[in-house]
């Protein structure tokens, strides 16, 4: 069990690292984006940037909750 | 291939890969010296035999069960999640809001942290220094590996950018064996701050190209431009941080905040 732990800790810290905040803006920006290429929701341009715009937005607002919350 | 982008890809796998062994070998060398040689020195042969056995199940299963567009997204999440902790604390880091990364200290915490440990001896090895040394070489090393497989599927030349990270760390292993001591004088703040610039734009290029596996067929998206698009992307990236370094202190001064950002209210490295 002890192990089991300690292998999830590790992938954790390896993937999450230690700011979770930004990897749930990732994700969530990512799957919302998805949905929209999924849906075919526009062409391929504005995919791409709706995309890029949603991580930059994504990064912003963690790093701000990130200042905030200290 | 041309020479320049020979040259481009080997440096930038060099450079990123650089940071991330000089981190191992202080690990390392902390266990060493203040604990057992041949303990930290098992660990680390260890994690390099896992890390090996690591790098073909997971190259074999990535390229041989993913469609192109999904190891996109793959590979390209991890990136950019990496990338932008890395920019995340270079930003804190030039703003004042978190201290600089500095080698000796975090030499003289895992010395401390040894000095501190119980004294459990397991198969003939002290186990502290065998784990910590495991831990910290696997740690880096994987992230190395995801370094290689990014820079050296952009250009098409695994084996190239391979190179470049085997002579980041034949660089740091000699010098660390002439000096020594920690690689303090390495200006590692400003490699990390560039290797995040360089991660967050691979990340972001390969993520929402990836994105594609969503779609009928599967196709990856195009960014406008193709590969120069990268291009713009590590300006925008650039452009962003330099804006935060100067926005941050403010924000963490408004009234819903603390006065100063306490540094070790964040982690270190």
């Amino acid at each position: 069990m002890a192990f089991v732990k300690g292998f999830g800790r590790f992938w954790y810290d390896f993937i999450v690292g230690d700011d979770w905040k930004i990897a749930a803006a990732i994700t969530t920006v990512l799957a919302i984006s998805a949905l929209l290429v999924a849906n075919d929701a526009f062409g391929d341009t504005w995919l791409v940037v709706v995309g890029a715009v949603g991580i930059v937005v994504g990064f912003v607002t963690s790093l701000v909750l990130d200042v905030r919350m200290h | 291939m041309g020479s320049g982008a020979i040259w481009g890809l080997v440096a930038a796998t060099f450079v990123a890969s650089f940071v991330e062994f000089v981190e191992a070998f202080t690990i390392v060398l902390a266990m060493g010296m203040t604990r057992s040689w041949r303990s930290a020195l098992a660990g680390t042969a260890v994690a390099l035999v896992a890390l090996v056995a690591f790098t073909v199940v997971a190259g074999y299963a990535l390229v041989s069960w993913l469609p192109e567009s999904a190891l996109q997204l793959a590979i390209g999440t991890l990136l950019l999640i990496f990338g932008l902790q890395w920019l995340r604390k270079a930003i804190l880091r030039s703003s004042g809001l978190k201290a600089l990364h500095d080698e000796e200290q975090e030499f003289r915490e895992q010395a401390e942290a040894a000095r501190l440990a119980g004294n459990e001896t397991r198969f003939g090895l002290d186990w502290f220094s065998f784990v910590v040394s495991f831990k910290g070489v696997f740690l880096e090393g994987v992230e190395v590996v995801f370094i290689v497989i990014t820079f050296g599927l952009n250009a098409d030349n695994v084996p190239l950018a391979a190179v470049g990270a085997a002579a980041a760390g034949a660089i740091v292993l000699i010098a660390g064996a002439i000096a020594h001591r920690p690689l303090a004088n390495v200006p590692e703040n400003t490699l990390k701050y560039g290797v995040g610039l360089l991660l967050a734009t691979f990340g972001t290029f390969w993520a929402v190209e990836g994105l594609g596996v969503f779609r009928d067929g599967g196709e990856s998206l195009e960014w406008p431009g193709g590969d120069l698009a990268l291009l713009g992307l590590l300006a925008g990236w650039l452009v962003l941080s330099r804006l935060l370094v100067r926005a941050v202190p403010g924000i963490a001064r408004t009234p819903r905040a603390p006065s100063s950002l306490p540094v070790s209210a964040i982690e270190e490295v």
